[in-house]
């Protein structure tokens, strides 16, 4: 009976997920509740979770509850402890969690909302919580093993020193992008400026508070941290409603572009304790609040969405980024369906931590059904304001001019509507002096959060608050992001570079410490830069980059996975992490080819540069270029572009071709199918069991 | 009261833990229980050591 009832309400929950994302692709021309979305996604996601990962869990790689874990076997009380998993599903969402699925499904919202939620979702099903999953049970087998090592071990040295790199290459454009997401959010902008400027004084308070005052007391030092936070939000808006003060802050791209360097540099050579360690606490509590609060504002509101299910603009013409729906939908947004900077993670803490092995599922897989929702959330909120607002924020100068007459001729002419009053008082709402092309995709994130919130809470008249949180809550996450991973590029850097001069790799050694993390600042800020004083607005070139870097490494991960499931034997299995593998790489090579060799100088870095260079030796510069210098400039630019993307996807080439090598040799007979895994060892149960 | 004190500083370690901070003592516990003959490092050597090992690698962060 038990059984014939879980069948009936597996069937609803199927039948019920189905039927939403046939409403969504289906329905034209009326507009469509959030509620629509939010049904698919979720039962998607309990169906996939209910029967696919437990096929993976069960007939991929028997995961038994009564096989030691590394947690268990190498336990030492730092790295390797046994932990509920609960707690463990806590650390690892909090640690995969960041501004990606945030901004990615807000910039896709320019093709409509229907591209986007369905690669949001059938991405994640069959592609990132897949790969999450496979390299979480992968590295538990063989007691935590990092995705460079396994890669190293089960594809080969080509593979694994190509993976190494790689890596190194997407922290740079990672780091660099997100740099300039917040520069973009902030400019011009004395209230947000202020509010995150004074986060790093309130981290360096709670830092002397937890090394000097009151050690390891994190909870009460977060406590304080973030009632500052809140003084800090109230101080921003003293600050851009007094006229003397409000100029001082109200800074250019450039000077802010400069000040995260130069942040950048100091959370990589000060001390962990006083900066880094602190803003990590702080910033774990914001993002949970804040996802917790986002949902609770979605399904408190049901907002309708405003923005069609598609645009005009999946022909490749749109403004915010160019190119086609295919590939670019998918290389946008990365985190929230296929993120492979997950594989670090899934391979580096948390397998460390499981009590069980069977955990891997809930944690990998349940984990990253997470993630996307919270970019369904994202998608939600970029939707919910009008597709004419929407682009009058996102689109650059040079597509809509500078005031709100100019934005409203060229979002009509698009075939939108947009009241230029309406813009004026939106902005007025949410406490700026304007909101034109304030691209980057957090702004117009932070006007969707304002909307919902206020609207759940507080009214209108505590928009421009709700506005200045949201992007308080961004930049926050970001900067950590972006700290904290300067940090580690200094590390990895370190490492490389002890091969050139030995002293480098001494990490207890300041100058190498100064040296390195100098270089490695600087090989991010020098695209920061780059984007800050690009006309087009620099997100257009540098987010497709991050994207195609980020959804290499998946393909780096799911080479992975496919190897060590045919090592373990299981090859008729192996297209659960081949088909997902497929597609990237499909999408990977489509996207890195049209940036690199599109005709469209709008598109292609080389066709770009080849414009500037005629435009600079004919002497008609393009608009937003001031002289024949800064056209060439940016011609250098595109052209060290075009080597990025086409060094990530000569990589591709590289472990994808050393994979299916080893592979073949494999399926051939010509290599025993040894796995390995270490050997099965009995679990002892422990106390509390 | 005592019950509801308890559920309390059992829902802070739980967001201790979550957000990652370093468990002093559940190391001392592992120590006595599994190295009854070593001595452990002191609390701030613990610390310290943990948040220089937790900043040092990729595996820890994401975007």
């Amino acid at each position: 009976m038990s059984k014939l009832a879980s069948a009936i309400v597996w069937t609803i929950v199927a039948l019920a997920g189905a039927g939403a994302l046939a409403w969504l692709a289906l329905s034209r021309g009326e507009t469509i509740n959030a509620a629509w979305l939010l049904t698919a996604a979720v039962c998607s996601y309990l169906v996939a979770y209910r029967f696919y990962s437990k096929l993976i869990a069960a007939k991929v790689f028997a995961l038994d509850a009564n096989r030691a874990t590394p947690a268990e076997v190498l336990n030492d009380g730092r790295d390797f402890v046994p932990t509920n998993r609960w707690i463990v599903f806590g650390h690892h969402f909090a640690a995969i969690a960041g501004p990606g699925p945030l901004v990615g499904p807000t910039l896709a919202a320019q093709f409509g909302f229907l591209p986007g939620a369905i690669w949001i979702i059938i991405g994640v099903v069959l592609g990132g919580a897949v790969q999450d999953f496979v390299i979480l049970a992968s590295s538990v087998r063989r007691n935590g093993k990092t995705l460079g090592q396994m890669a190293r071990e089960e594809i080969g040295p080509v593979g694994g020193f190509t993976a190494l790199i790689a890596v190194l290459g997407i922290m740079v454009v990672l780091i660099a992008v997100l740099g300039l997401v917040v520069v973009k959010a902030l400019q011009s902008s004395p209230w947000g400026t202020v509010t995150i400027g004074l986060t790093i004084p309130i981290a360096m308070v709670m830092g002397v508070y937890l090394r000097w005052i009151r050690p390891g007391r994190v909870l009460e030092a977060s406590a304080i941290g973030l009632v500052l936070l809140v003084v800090a939000l109230y101080a921003g808006r003293a600050v851009a409603e007094n006229a003397t003060l409000a100029p001082t802050f109200t800074l250019s791209g450039v000077t802010l572009a400069i000040a995260v360097m130069i942040y950048g540099y100091a959370a990589s050579v000060l001390p962990v304790w006083l900066l880094l360690a602190p803003r990590d606490y702080l910033s774990a509590f914001v993002k949970i609040g804040v996802v917790v609060a986002l949902a609770v504002g979605i399904v408190f509101v049901l907002p309708p969405l405003n923005m069609p299910a598609l645009t005009q603009f999946t022909d490749g013409t749109g403004p915010v980024f160019a190119g086609k729906v295919f590939p670019f939908a998918f290389i946008t947004i990365a985190c929230g369906a296929v993120s492979g900077f997950h594989a670090l993670i899934a391979s580096g803490t948390t397998p460390k931590l499981l009590e069980r092995e069977t955990d891997a599922r809930m944690v990998g897989y349940g984990g990253m059904l997470i993630e996307s929702l919270v970019a369904i959330m994202a998608l939600i909120a970029a939707c919910v304001l009008t597709p004419g607002v929407y682009f009058a924020i996102n689109a650059p100068a040079s597509a809509i001019g500078t005031t709100a007459a100019s934005a409203a001729a060229a979002v009509q002419h698009w075939g939108f509507t947009l009241d230029p009053a309406e813009m004026t008082q939106l902005a007025q709402q949410v406490g700026e002096k304007s909101l034109l092309s304030r691209t980057g995709g957090a702004p117009s994130l932070a006007v969707g959060m304002a909307h919902l919130f206020s609207r759940a809470l507080g009214g209108s008249s505590a928009m421009a608050l709700w506005y200045h949180f949201a992007i308080m809550f961004e930049a926050l996450f970001i900067l950590t992001t972006l700290d904290a991973g300067t940090r580690v590029g200094r590390f990895m850097l370190q490492d490389v570079g002890k091969h050139v001069w030995a002293p480098l790799g001494k990490v207890s050694w300041y100058p190498a410490v100064l040296i390195t993390s100098a270089i490695f600042v600087a090989m991010w800020g020098h695209f920061l830069y780059q984007g800050v004083i690009d006309p087009l607005g620099g997100i257009n070139s540098l987010w497709p980059l991050f994207g195609i870097s980020n959804q290499l490494l998946a393909a780096v991960a799911l080479c992975v996975g496919t190897t060590v499931i045919i090592k373990m034997g299981r090859a008729r299995y192996a297209p659960v992490t081949l088909v997902p593998l497929a597609w990237l790489v499909i999408v990977t090579m489509t996207a890195g080819w049209a940036k690199i060799f599109s005709a469209d100088p709008k598109l292609g870095f080389l066709s770009h540069a080849s414009v500037l260079r005629a435009a600079a030796a004919a002497g008609t510069l393009p608009a937003g270029v001031t002289s024949a210098g800064d056209a060439l400039r940016m011609a250098f630019n595109d052209y060290l572009d075009a080597a990025v993307a086409a060094f990530f996807m000569v990589s591709v080439v590289v472990i994808l071709a050393d994979s299916i090598r080893e592979w073949a040799a494999v399926l051939r007979g010509r290599k025993p199918a040894t796995s390995t895994e270490v050997p099965f060892q009995a679990r002892v149960a422990v106390a509390g069991d | 009261m005592r019950s509801a004190m308890r559920w309390a500083l059992r829902a802070a370690d739980v967001v201790r833990r979550v957000i990652g901070v370093p468990d002093y003592e559940g190391y001392l516990a592992h120590m006595r229980e599994r190295h009854p003959g070593c001595v452990p490092l002191s609390r701030e050597r613990f610390l310290s050591e943990r948040l220089q090992a937790k900043y040092e690698r990729p595996g820890s962060r994401c975007c």
